[in-house]
């Protein structure tokens, strides 16, 4: 199947999935006003990964900023990937977030107590 | 009748607004007031943490009045009846507040009004486990997550959120809702 690339705006983050390569990137600020039509397309397209993903699955989240209705659309990405996990496919989630930005660090957190994928935090030194 | 959303602020104590905006609250309003506020903050080299604290309150601070802004009273004076609010943003000694008004239906009062008590009576383990349970297990509307912006506030803050309700007529009520951003 055909990647999935979005490019970013100041309000959505950019969306790199590679099927080919198995890796995952969201990068940028996710704060758009109606956040469920922008990760349709993406959660529609993971529906089809699901089918037939690879053994090994990377996910690379890399968000400055998002809403509380991305949190939620964050976290259907992740239902998803979990559910790959479950079929006995490896998928590993790095969260990455900016030094002393506490607050990105916790919702990762959230989101590993949350979904059962092994998450790795991994800090941004400037 | 005179009232204006503007008379929800007279009693604050405004020292050094750096950031005020009265209208229909659309999505290119919400980028422009969002633009103008990390300008702002970047040029006066604000500590970082405190600057992503308030774009993160101010982003769910415009998001609440775009998604849960009542209609304005028929009679009140507004260029569009929907969306319509308030915003400010001012310095204060120890960080910023963040101020929203808006009209809320009457019957929608008693509702915030659980809801604020109940946010402000949580510790802050109890907030942030509030916080993934809705996340968790609530469906997402067009509206968003009931009551989580308020919550992500209020956990991103770490301080009680300041709020008062007016009557304005039988139907509806004029509600102002403050948040105090500050690191330690």
């Amino acid at each position: 199947m055909e990647p999935i690339i979005i490019e970013g705006t100041p309000k959505t983050p950019t969306i790199k999935f590679d099927s080919r390569e198995g890796i995952f990137e969201i990068k940028g600020r996710s704060i758009p006003e109606n956040s469920v039509e922008f990760y349709k397309p993406l959660n529609e397209w993971l529906d089809s990964y699901m089918q037939v993903p690879l053994d090994k699955t990377v996910v690379n989240i890399k968000l400055e900023y998002f809403n509380t209705s991305s949190s939620k659309c964050i976290l259907d990405v992740f239902k998803r990937l979990e559910a790959i996990h479950r079929s006995k496919h490896d998928v590993e989630i790095n969260w990455f977030y900016e030094e002393d930005d506490e607050d990105m660090l916790e919702a990762g957190e959230d989101y590993d107590s949350i979904i059962k994928v092994p998450f790795k935090m991994i800090e941004i030194v400037e | 009748m005179s009232f204006d959303l503007e008379n929800l602020v007279s009693d604050l104590d405004i020292r050094d607004a750096i950031l005020y905006y009265k209208g229909n609250v659309d999505s290119e309003v919400i980028n422009k007031v969002l633009d103008s506020a990390e300008g702002r903050l970047l040029s006066s080299h604000e500590n970082p943490r405190l600057r992503k604290k308030v774009y993160n309150v101010l982003v769910e601070s415009l998001q609440n009045l775009y998604h849960h802004a009542d209609h304005v009273p028929s009679g009140y004076r507004a260029a569009r009846p929907d969306r319509f609010g308030l915003i400010m943003m001012e310095k204060t000694l120890r960080g910023y507040r963040i101020t929203t008004c808006n009209f809320v239906t009457t019957t929608r009062v008693r509702e915030l009004e659980t809801k604020l008590t109940k946010i402000n009576t949580s510790t802050s383990e109890e907030i942030k486990e509030l916080y993934k349970d809705i996340l968790n297990h609530q469906e997402i509307t067009d509206k968003g997550l009931g009551g989580l912006g308020l919550i992500d506030i209020s956990r991103k803050t770490g301080n009680r959120l300041e709020y008062k309700f007016v009557k304005y007529d039988n139907l509806h009520a004029a509600f102002r809702l403050s948040a105090m951003v500050t690191v330690d």
